[in-house]
């Protein structure tokens, strides 16, 4: 999350204005909002943190690390609209604890709870919450995580779409872990553990009317095993994140953002599959600000690098991880990529939903 | 899918880039038409690597950003009354008309919706016939057969709760406009492919003759721009004046015949407005008496709706090439992507928009800049 301004360069400094205040462009909550990128992160900022306001919830973590009786847990909850609830390569079920498991991940934690709130609506088949319930159940043992409490509430038909599910989850950090937001250094080496663009690209493909011929899945999955190969390693990890809605752009620029460093993209290096290319150029979209679901960004340091990417690599989930760039002293809060060409351009933060193109 | 990364090659690109080095021995201002290829230039960082006396200017061929302010207002009148479906492409939905945008009026319970087919706005009007289905048809001579198949196929179907706000804007006369303008300082053209895909490229010999300007139509890959700068600065650098064809993978010269025949039977010509740029005769296209049932502004009397644009926006300037998005002084402080005072800053096709998502670190701060006001827009113009 965006933390005090999106970019510290003085072009944009006015973006860092004080809050409370009203949302300056609109009244109503708009889709944008729900999008990951900067509406989103202004809302938290404006609305949220001044009601909240703690530090806990201030560090912005994908989950929050508390100290309890002597252990460090980490916590986190997310809820999941996703339409179609079946697609290609996962479900409802399947985003529901891989996506709680994995904010927990990304803190270095052993996830080991989660609970699990069903909010239906009147007239959906009873057939069908079962399913995603059953799918939902199957996620969570493979994960190794158990559903320990829920929730179920009905709302009136046409006052929701079918089943929202959200999850909360609490782990285990294991002792002289400690990855966050702001921990990214200039010399940092950013690796991906994989394809990029994957997820989003899936769930459009089954959404009306667009199809690319061939069958795109999800990458849904959970990623708590391959951080822990990483943690047997070395403990010295700075930054994990997992690129979801906003893509790989928004999840470094809140890096950037909150560590006070610059990020330098080697465009070549970055693993986007051709049929992601292909769907994203057709729609006129940024295949680096599309959701991934089963893909993390870590920022280690340099002399560790090695190590990192061998234990990543061998394991399935990290199977293609590459190192995409680095973290620089210059331009800090943003995101610069090298083109193809030798040429230098800003990585920026989609601004609400990602639009398709005209033409 | 073929034809992306093989027009994406570093290795090839140098060796245009090569040749359009060898070739150059003075400045030369070029205009690319087409937003689409703007995009790709500043995304690419193209213009970074072409030796610095070429200059590319971006033209006015984005779409979205020369629909006129007062056709938005029309579309958010339209788009907030009760019983209405309002289908767009997905980007017009953030442009700002004067007090709101589309997103809003779906925020307050418009049934506003996005579709990547003007058909799908036909088939969700065959599906709810109780409702007044409109989709919103805007663009260039590429986007105008699509919509023209709406209206058509309204017509031959007898589906009367469709209808189609039409906005459309043709490339020939804007280009005639710009080099009739006493400032400007184009000296060749990279005239827009797709345009060409439909229109064919018989439209562009007289103007390159009468305006003793080269006209490339080119693509919009890395390679296809390379190439088409490539070729525009061979006929400048040897004094010729002619129509070529750099995209010819997609380009013929006769165009679509069968597009071109479906647009004169469903569209007829007008003067039009152009965002930021004003009244360009003969420049657009409206409904022809045929299909004028089928007039969404006609049957929902928005007609008359008139809205002045902003005075310290400066896209006119922008999208005629006389100043560059950065030089003014609103860009990146009063006006970004989330608060665009004009079109050029809303779609990511737009010149604005482009520089800003790419390009600010290259940009000098706004002490450096033109203050806001200075140069605002000549309305006459």
């Amino acid at each position: 999350m965006v933390t005090e301004s999106i970019s510290i360069e003085p072009l944009t400094s006015f973006e860092g204005w004080t809050c409370p205040l009203p949302l300056r462009d609109s009244p109503n909550v708009v889709m944008g909002h729900g999008g990951g990128g900067a509406m989103s992160a202004e809302l938290v900022e404006h609305v949220f943190l001044p009601a909240f306001r703690n530090r806990t919830l201030g560090g912005l973590g994908d989950s929050a690390v508390l100290e309890v009786a002597g252990a460090r847990l980490a916590f986190s909850t997310d809820s999941f609209v996703v339409r179609p609830l079946f697609f290609p390569g996962g479900s409802i079920g399947d985003l529901a604890v891989n996506g709680t498991v994995n904010d927990l991940a990304m803190s270095g934690a052993t996830p080991l709870y989660l609970s699990a709130g069903f909010i239906l609506e009147e007239g959906v088949e009873i057939a069908q919450v079962g399913a995603v319930a059953q799918r939902l159940g199957e996620a969570a043992e493979r994960a190794g995580v158990q559903v320990v409490t829920g929730d179920t509430k009905v709302v009136e038909s046409g006052h929701g779409d079918g089943i929202y599910v959200n999850t909360a989850g609490i782990g285990v950090i294991p002792d002289g872990v400690d990855i966050g937001p702001d921990r990214a250094r200039p010399g940092d080496q950013v690796i991906v553990s994989g394809d990029l663009g994957v997820h989003g690209v899936a769930i459009m493909s089954v959404r009306e009317g667009l199809e690319f011929g061939t069958e795109i899945r999800s990458d849904c999955q959970p990623l708590h095993g391959l951080v822990a190969a990483m943690l047997d390693v070395t403990h010295d990890l700075h930054v994990l994140r997992d690129p979801t809605r906003g893509g790989l752009a928004t999840s470094l620029n809140e890096i950037a953002s909150s560590s006070g460093v610059g990020i330098a993209l080697d465009e070549r290096a970055l693993p986007i599959p051709d049929v992601v290319a292909d769907a994203c150029s057709l729609l006129g979209l940024d295949p680096l600000q599309v959701a991934n679901e089963g893909k993390l960004v870590a920022f280690v340091p340099p002399e560790k690098v090695d190590e990192v990417l061998a234990a990543m690599r061998a394991h399935p989930a990290g199977a293609g991880a590459v190192v995409v760039g680095e973290c620089v002293a210059d331009h800090p809060g943003m995101v610069s990529a090298r083109t193809g060409f030798g040429a230098e351009r800003v990585v920026d933060l989609p601004i609400g939903e990602q639009l398709p193109r005209i033409c | 899918m073929k034809y992306l990364e093989e027009f994406q090659d570093p290795e090839l690109a140098k060796r245009l880039l090569d040749d359009i080095h060898a070739t150059t021995t003075q400045p030369w201002a070029m205009m690319e038409v087409c937003g689409g290829q703007t995009h790709s230039i500043i995304r690419h960082g193209l213009d970074q690597l072409l030796p610095d006396g070429i200059e590319l200017i971006h033209g006015p061929g984005c779409p979205v950003c020369v629909t006129p302010l007062e056709v938005i207002d029309k579309a958010l009148e339209i788009a907030s009354r009760p019983g209405v479906i309002f289908c767009s492409f997905g980007d017009m939905l953030r442009v700002p008309g004067s007090d709101r945008d589309l997103f809003r009026v779906k925020s307050a319970g418009g049934d506003v919706r996005v579709v990547y087919s003007p058909m799908d706005a036909l088939a969700i009007a065959q599906k709810h016939p109780d409702r007044q289905v409109v989709f919103f048809g805007i663009g260039f001579e590429t986007t105008a057969p699509p919509n023209a198949m709406t209206v058509y196929q309204a017509r031959k179907l007898g589906i009367d709760n469709f209808s189609l706000l039409v906005s459309h804007v043709r490339v020939p006369p804007a280009i005639e406009a710009i080099m009739t303008s006493p400032v400007c300082r184009v000296q060749a053209f990279l005239a827009a492919g797709h345009v060409c895909t439909v229109m064919g490229t018989s439209e562009y010999p007289a103007l390159a003759e009468r305006f003793e300007v080269p006209i490339v139509v080119t693509g919009f890959e890395p390679l296809d721009i390379l190439e088409g700068i490539r070729r525009a600065v061979h006929q400048l650098e040897e004094g010729r004046h002619e129509v070529e064809n750099a995209y010819p993978r997609v380009v013929c010269d006769d165009g679509n015949p069968i597009a071109i025949e479906m647009l004169e039977d469903v569209f007829e010509v007008v003067d039009r407005s152009w965002r930021g740029i004003g009244m360009i005769p003969q420049s657009g296209w409206r409904l022809s008496e045929r299909y004028r049932p089928w007039d969404a502004e006609a049957r929902f009397e928005v007609g008359d709706i008139r809205t002045q644009e902003s005075s310290i926006c400066r896209s006119g300037e922008v999208l005629q090439g006389l100043i560059k998005p950065h030089e003014c002084a609103a860009f990146g402080r009063e006006c970004t992507p989330r608060t665009p005072l004009g079109a050029t800053m809303v779609s990511s096709e737009g010149a604005c928009a482009a520089y800003y998502l790419y390009r600010r670190l290259q940009v000098p701060p706004p002490s450096e800049r033109v203050p806001v006001g200075a140069g605002a827009k000549d309305e006459a113009r």
